[in-house]
């Protein structure tokens, strides 16, 4: 049974719209991201979930034709601000993607990826924090005789918990995780789950998921998106007990996704 | 398919065996291990080292120059400029500039060598040469380069690393057989072609010892030595040949080696 956590909001997005060459993709979008709690982003397919996952960090300039609108204060610094030091705040933001996208280098060298790149070159430093790191994602077990091994050699949950090791490595403060286990078999796709289960206690996750029992088992908070709109949002609890919009009954009920 | 794959094989084979039998009385170990002496139109005498060196060294300088200008030609045209104007004009242009029969690279080499008061040489050979293998090289990269997946540079930069951490770690890794490959591609080409060296390097019965020497070449060694009247000389012509064959199908071999080493790392 989850207890309500008292807890300050850590990324309050307001106003967010999103235009993909002309396609209004996220439409005023003002929603506050409770700090080390788990919030989950439900909706069907196309509603706008990766956008808004991708805004956070602003990996949504890579996509080309994009214009983004609104403000994204994390920590009171807005992200969307083009003088901001998003290389920063990406660091600061780990992500865990979809499928899983290892580096095309050894499995040391994906985890210290991210420490190499800030500058840290100590082998003692990077020795422990690769180790550490794919401890908190249990796969240090598997992988402490081979870690010069290509990390394209491990199975596809190895890679997502590699993925994960990696994101830790730079010490965030926010996991960004988009939909992580729907590619993954489902005992690996439990492994990756009680894994952010845990990490709740020490970072703000984010959590897309087109499962709403994921969700129920996931969230503390619950933030429905449907055709780019914020529908409601609020404790798991409410949304899915006592929803206030017919939108949202209909669609946990399963009327639609 | 199988009619088509012996075609194609047969070719090679009868390439081969017909340049093996007619070059076979003039091969020996001298021709590998001792320069030419009594001119090359007449030399009946002597090996070939000179042109394997001469080519060797052209060959080896102009792949320097062409691999440090192509990989960060290939990497802007795609991390930096990848969907431009400028991007899309300048792939037009490599592929044009591929096409260029290599002669034309042997006269624009010449006339640069003119302006610039160089005489048929090492150096000018070279600069022709990496002229050569410049769009093949660039557009061999950026063609690999072209198909990693948004994916992979994506995760990267999720962790804070900007686009040259990005272009050097993610995209070199990956594209790394590719890049192997299309450096060797340059290389073979380079190394068969007599045309844009005949001006620009000269010929010569020894060993070049700085860059302002003329050199020999083995595509050239084939071209003077068959054009002789005498049988012993033509006869030289077709070990000549032999040789070069046997490096380019060495040069092949190493490729597909060296690719399959660079993609270990790679994310299939």
């Amino acid at each position: 049974m989850k207890v309500e956590r008292l807890s300050k909001t850590h990324i309050s997005v307001q106003k967010l719209n999103v235009f993909y060459e002309g396609h209004h993709a996220l439409k005023d979008v003002t929603v506050d991201i409770p700090e080390k709690q788990i919030t989950c982003i439900i909706g069907p397919s196309g509603c706008g979930k990766t956008t808004f996952l991708k805004s956070l960090d602003r990996l949504i300039d890579l996509t080309e034709n994009v214009e983004v609108t609104g403000r994204i204060l994390f920590d009171g610094i807005d992200v969307l601000d083009k003088q901001v030091d998003i290389l920063d705040i990406r660091k600061r933001m780990g992500l865990i993607a979809q499928t899983p996208n290892p580096l095309p280098m050894s499995i040391y060298d994906n985890v210290a990826y991210g420490l190499r790149i800030h500058g840290t070159s100590d082998k003692r430093e990077l020795d422990e924090t690769v180790e550490r790191c794919l401890q908190v994602s249990s796969l240090w077990n598997e992988v402490k005789n081979r870690l010069t091994e290509p990390a394209s050699k491990l199975s596809a949950g190895q890679q997502q918990r590699l993925c994960l090791a990696r994101a830790l490595a730079v010490r965030p403060e926010v996991l960004l995780c988009d939909e992580p286990t729907s590619s993954l078999d489902p005992i690996s796709a439990g492994h990756i789950e009680r894994q952010l289960f845990a990490l709740r206690q020490d970072y703000t996750i984010v959590f897309v998921t087109h499962t709403l029992r994921q969700a129920k088992r996931l969230a503390d908070h619950v933030i429905f998106l449907y055709l780019g709109q914020l529908v409601e949002h609020g404790p798991t609890e409410t949304i899915f007990t006592n929803p206030s919009d017919p939108r949202t009954k209909a669609y946990i009920e399963g009327a639609f996704g | 398919m199988i009619l088509s794959t012996l075609v194609v094989l047969g070719s090679l084979v009868s390439v081969l065996v017909v340049v093996l039998l007619r070059g076979a009385p003039a091969l020996s170990v001298s021709m590998l291990t001792q320069t030419s002496t009594g001119g090359y139109y007449l030399g009946k005498e002597g090996g070939i080292l000179n042109a394997i060196i001469g080519s060797a060294y052209l060959v080896g300088g102009a792949t320097a120059i062409a691999v440090v200008i192509s990989l960060p030609t290939a990497l802007y045209l795609n991390e930096y400029a990848s969907r431009s104007k400028l991007a899309s004009f300048a792939r037009q242009s490599l592929d044009v500039l591929w096409s260029v029969p290599s002669i034309i690279y042997g006269v624009f080499g010449f006339t640069l060598m003119v302006y610039l008061g160089i005489r048929a040489s090492l150096l000018g050979g070279i600069m022709a040469l990496a002229l050569l293998e410049l769009p093949i090289m660039i557009r061999a990269m950026d063609e690999v380069m072209r198909m990693i997946p948004l994916k992979l540079k994506e995760s990267s930069y999720a962790l804070g690393a900007t686009k040259l951490e990005t272009a050097l770690n993610v995209t070199v890794r990956q594209a790394s057989p590719g890049v192997t490959m299309g450096v060797l591609l340059a290389v073979g080409r380079a190394i068969g072609d007599a045309a844009s060296v005949l001006f620009t390097a000269g010929y010569t019965d020894s060993i070049p010892r700085s860059l302002f020497d003329p050199v020999a070449s083995l595509p050239l060694a084939v071209f003077f030595q068959l054009g002789t009247p005498f049988p012993e000389v033509q006869q030289r012509a077709y070990a000549s040949g032999f040789i070069l064959l046997v490096i380019v199908l060495s040069l092949n071999v190493a490729s597909r080696l060296l690719t399959k080493r660079a993609a270990a790392y790679a994310i299939k």
